[in-house]
């Protein structure tokens, strides 16, 4: 552990050997893993790409292309981490694998300038990404029948973003949202970059149903990026950058939590301890900020909830996000939650375990592997017969409504905190 | 790398560029790997003490793909392979002399179930865990439950003959497996086996399975379902003795009573799960049992009062019951991922798989024990108690030649300890390449030559998993191990 940690802030980044010596080679990761269930290829497995990286550490074989696809097409839904008996640190493996091969092997200019306009330029800015949008906004039907001549990245974006782009004004939060009633509560809040642009109604929700249990809800305006766009696709360094903002802008001491709705980020800002261990300035807080950080569901399952009053009579089908499955362990939590909402019946998805294909820009990187993994979730919610299919990142929202669009679905696609707003009799345009 | 030379020496120039254009052509271009920094990752299973790279790997997708590519690999006479999901704990799918890998894991469908007659029809490449997930709802099983159940396949437990906990009272997977479809070595497709129980004549299917990979390539099998129990009782005893531990377990089945499993795990294993999956065992015990206790709702709690008395007398000092299915479940986490769990307390390890009457339960242990102080190798164990299957786990770091050596040694007067009492060198894991030497020592040659004779019907190039089960006639072709070299 210590190891790896003070490896992981080292400026030169090298794969912790301690990490990968934790693989036995048992295999049981296989099955758990979306690529290899589809390819059959050990490469494409996460014993396969552990394999990889200790054969690049040996000096066996470099960072060629050859190998380096193989640990592109890794989603990093960490699946394997829960099949891992020995306890892999997998996705930390990976990560450090991503800043070597950054820095090692020369990517053709394609994907450097995929990277430099959704990574490093867009999605970790919202007033960018809102500004991005507004041709879409304005004259979205006409744009997206263009898609066709855009180029096949942008096309595909655009594929992503909802139907109707939500009015954000509607869902502004002001910077101290009050508890309703008597306050048990004070609580920070992280509306995302995408999140705050494309979901601002889900951060709405999570801010209403907070304030209905008694939760002061703070929502500190220097907030970033959460870094994990960056961190899992080989820049760290920009990643600890976003934390450290991050540390500033989140007033810890106030506070009772930091609630996050977005699985991914939430995942990253539980990991901000690890990837900060070895800045003795720094550290110690990321480590107390690691600490305090709930995802909404984990958060309202430990409170004493409310009673929720209005009914929502729908058959509701919930996909775990990876990053909340398996990156955090929250399974149970957002179905207990759901489950309590009156006249709502809950069906359990086939395979409700294995990615949808979003994990972050994946979608956007390998759309091949993605759409494959689309289809099969698709296949799975139709076969539910559900109204509603319910996930807590934005992430899988934006990929599973355009699979469903795309097969003439009328299966509604939600954040579960959503649904709750309504049941606490939240009128949710 | 001194393995990578090794390895394409005895096949050398056999796979030619044009054989690759072939192969292609029949299972597409991204199915096909030969690049060096991409074979490796076939180089070995889960037994890594040996690693030796294919010259290639092709990934069929149907039968009729594996016949067309077993045809071109005939016409070139090169070694074949043939892979599952790559979990073997003795090498059975190390390319030791070169060849191709030809792995079944894109032949991952369940094909029909017919619950009516209580079989399925499913591909190799399908994970034994699939096949009871398809039909637990309806109240059926899959019996064979290895502990790698989650990620092997069909093909390989039929390859091996796997085991598991429940076999005690179910069996392995010979008693479980109807039939198979089977491509021979020159590419020929053979159904041996069928839907049916009964068939006259001799049981060819049967001969198949446990023959590694040396007969032909198992494309698809009609596994038997099992109905499922009315109910489950699953015991926990603590024993402050393992000499008590395995007093109980003879005691228990010699009053007639046949549990589903019976399990032992020592204390080293139980410190690495405790330290896994905080499932409450206690630290300092010398051993626990987990007795699995099923069948129907009537009479089962007397049985299992029954069983408990046996452990009180026996000197058990403690005995829980999984209060619901989910403590089952949990119970069985941690028995069946103890292996893994080691990876939390050791670089690396070896499980080694033996068998002995169970009444030797309690020499092999001492003899264990005494071996693992003598090379100063920690040795966990964690077995099938109830049919006398040892797994004593070796822990080592695989960075030090000399450990290295002293585990093999080890290993070797462990197994050689299961022949003098009477028993045999592998339960389940089968022999792959890890246990060649002790084969010879359990026959005669006359055996051997009957032996080798029948797989020379099958395949008389002896171009199948070559290396496998049979000592050489050229001699060994483990004679020296190579020290391993990668770390993973």
């Amino acid at each position: 552990m210590s190891t790896a940690q003070s490896q992981a802030t080292a400026t030169q980044s090298s794969i912790p050997l301690d990490d990968l010596r934790t693989c036995i080679h048992c295999g049981l990761c296989t099955s758990a893993c979306p690529t290899y269930l589809k390819l059959g290829s050990e490469l494409d497995s996460p014993r396969g790409r552990i394999y990889l990286m200790s054969a690049v550490q040996q000096g066996r074989i470099g960072w060629t292309g050859e190998v380096v696809k193989h640990l592109d097409l890794c989603l990093e839904c960490r699946a394997c981490e829960t099949a891992c008996p020995s306890g892999v640190p997998y996705g930390r493996l990976l990560e450090a694998a991503r800043d070597e091969i950054a820095k090692a092997y020369p990517r053709p200019w394609r994907e450097r300038l995929l990277l430099k306009v959704f990574r490093d330029t867009l999605f970790p800015y919202p007033a960018r990404l809102r500004l991005a949008l507004w041709p879409v906004r304005i004259a979205g039907g006409l744009i997206r029948k263009l898609s066709g001549i855009l180029p096949d990245e942008l096309g595909r974006m655009l594929e992503l973003l909802p139907q109707e782009l939500p009015d954000e004004r509607r869902y502004r939060l002001p910077p101290v949202v009050p508890a309703a009633g008597e306050r048990r509560y004070r609580v920070a809040l992280l509306t995302g970059c995408v999140g705050s642009v494309l979901f601002a109604r889900a951060n709405w929700a999570t801010a209403r149903v907070l304030a209905h249990n008694g939760c002061e809800v703070v929502i500190p305006q220097d907030q970033g990026c959460c870094g994990a766009l960056h961190l899992h696709t080989g820049a760290s360094e920009t990643a600890r950058e976003f934390a450290r903002r991050n540390l500033k802008a989140f007033p810890l001491d106030d506070v009772d939590a930091i609630i996050v709705n977005a699985a991914g980020c939430g995942s990253t800002l539980k990991e901000y301890g690890d990837m900060l261990a070895g800045d003795p300035a720094a550290g110690p807080v990321a480590e107390r900020l690691s600490a305090k950080t709930k995802d909404i569901s984990e958060f309202l399952s430990q409170i004493d909830l409310k009673p929720m009053t209005h009914p929502v009579p729908k058959t509701v089908a919930y996909h775990d996000a990876c990053h909340l499955a398996h990156g955090q362990g929250i399974r149970k939590e957002p179905r207990e939650l759901l489950a309590q909402v009156p006249g709502l019946r809950l069906v359990e998805l086939r395979d409700a375990e294995i990615c949808c294909g979003s994990a972050g820009i994946y979608n956007i990187l390998q759309p091949e592997m993605a759409e494959r993994l689309l289809d099969d979730k698709v296949d799975a919610i139709l076969a539910t017969g559900a109204e509603v299919v319910a996930t807590g990142n934005p992430g899988c929202l934006m990929q599973i409504a355009k699979g469903l669009a795309g097969r003439g679905g009328k299966v509604q696609v939600v954040h579960p905190i959503e649904i709750l707003a309504q049941a606490y009799g939240e009128a949710l345009p | 790398m001194s393995s990578q030379q090794g390895a394409a020496s005895a096949t050398q120039g056999r796979v030619t560029p044009r054989l690759v254009e072939e192969l292609r052509r029949v299972v597409g271009e991204e199915n096909v790997f030969v690049e060096p920094s991409e074979v490796l990752a076939w180089e070995c299973d889960g037994y890594t003490l040996e690693r030796h790279p294919p010259e290639a790997v092709v990934l069929p997708a149907s039968t009729e793909e594996v016949s067309r590519v077993m045809r071109l690999l005939h016409q070139a006479q090169v070694p074949v392979i043939p892979r599952g999901a790559g979990t073997s704990l003795s090498g059975a799918t190390v390319p030791v002399g070169g060849g191709v890998v030809v792995s079944l894991s894109r032949m991952n469908r369940i094909l029909k179930i017919d619950l009516e007659n209580r079989r399925a029809v499913v591909e190799a490449g399908v994970v034994n865990l699939w096949v009871t997930r398809a039909v637990e709802n309806d109240g059926f099983f899959f019996a064979p439950d290895p502990s790698s159940q989650g990620a092997c396949t069909i093909g390989g437990n039929v390859a091996t003959n796997s085991g598991g906990p429940h076999t005690l009272k179910y069996g392995v997977t010979i008693n479980h497996i109807l039939g198979v479809e089977m491509v021979l070595a020159d590419g020929t497709v053979v159904e041996l086996g069928g839907d049916v129980e009964e068939r006259p004549g001799y049981d060819l299917a049967g001969f198949v399975i446990g023959s590694e990979g040396t007969l032909g390539i198992v494309t698809k099998a009609v596994v038997r379902l099992t109905r499922a129990p009315q109910t489950y009782r699953t015991l926990l005893a603590v024993f402050d003795t393992i000499d008590a531990a395995t007093r109980t377990v003879s005691e228990v089945i010699r009053q007639g009573i046949i549990p589903a499993a019976v399990e032992m795990m020592d204390n080293l294993i139980i410190q690495a799960v405790e330290e896994a999956f905080h499932f409450g065992f206690p630290k300092d015990a010398a051993a626990v049992l987990i007795i699995e206790l099923d069948g129907l709702q009537a009479g089962i709690d007397e049985l299992s009062r029954r069983v408990q008395a046996i452990c009180a007398q026996e000197g058990a000092r403690e005995i829980r019951a999984a209060r619901d299915e989910k403590e089952r479940q949990e119970l069985w986490k941690a028995r069946k991922r103890a292996f893994g769990a080691i990876g939390r307390i050791s670089p690396s390890y070896v499980t080694q798989d033996g068998v002995v009457p169970r009444t030797k339960l309690p020499d092999i242990l001492r003899i264990i024990a005494e071996v693992g102080r003598r090379h100063g190798i920690p040795i966990a164990n964690v077995f099938h108690a109830g049919d006398g299957n040892i797994h004593p786990i070796l822990l080592f770091d695989d960075q030090n030649p000399d450990e290295v050596e002293r585990v093999l040694a080890a290993s070797d007067e462990i197994l050689t300890a299961c022949i003098e009492l009477g028993g045999s060198v592998t339960g389940e894991h089968g022999i792959g390449i890890e246990k060649v030497k002790h084969v010879a020592a359990m026959y005669t040659q006359d055996d051997l030559d009957v032996m080798t004779g029948l797989r020379e019907v099958f395949d008389p190039g002896r171009r199948l998993n070559p290396g496998k089960i049979f000592p050489s006639s050229k001699g060994c072709i483990e004679v020296k191990r190579p020290r391993p070299k990668a770390s993973a």
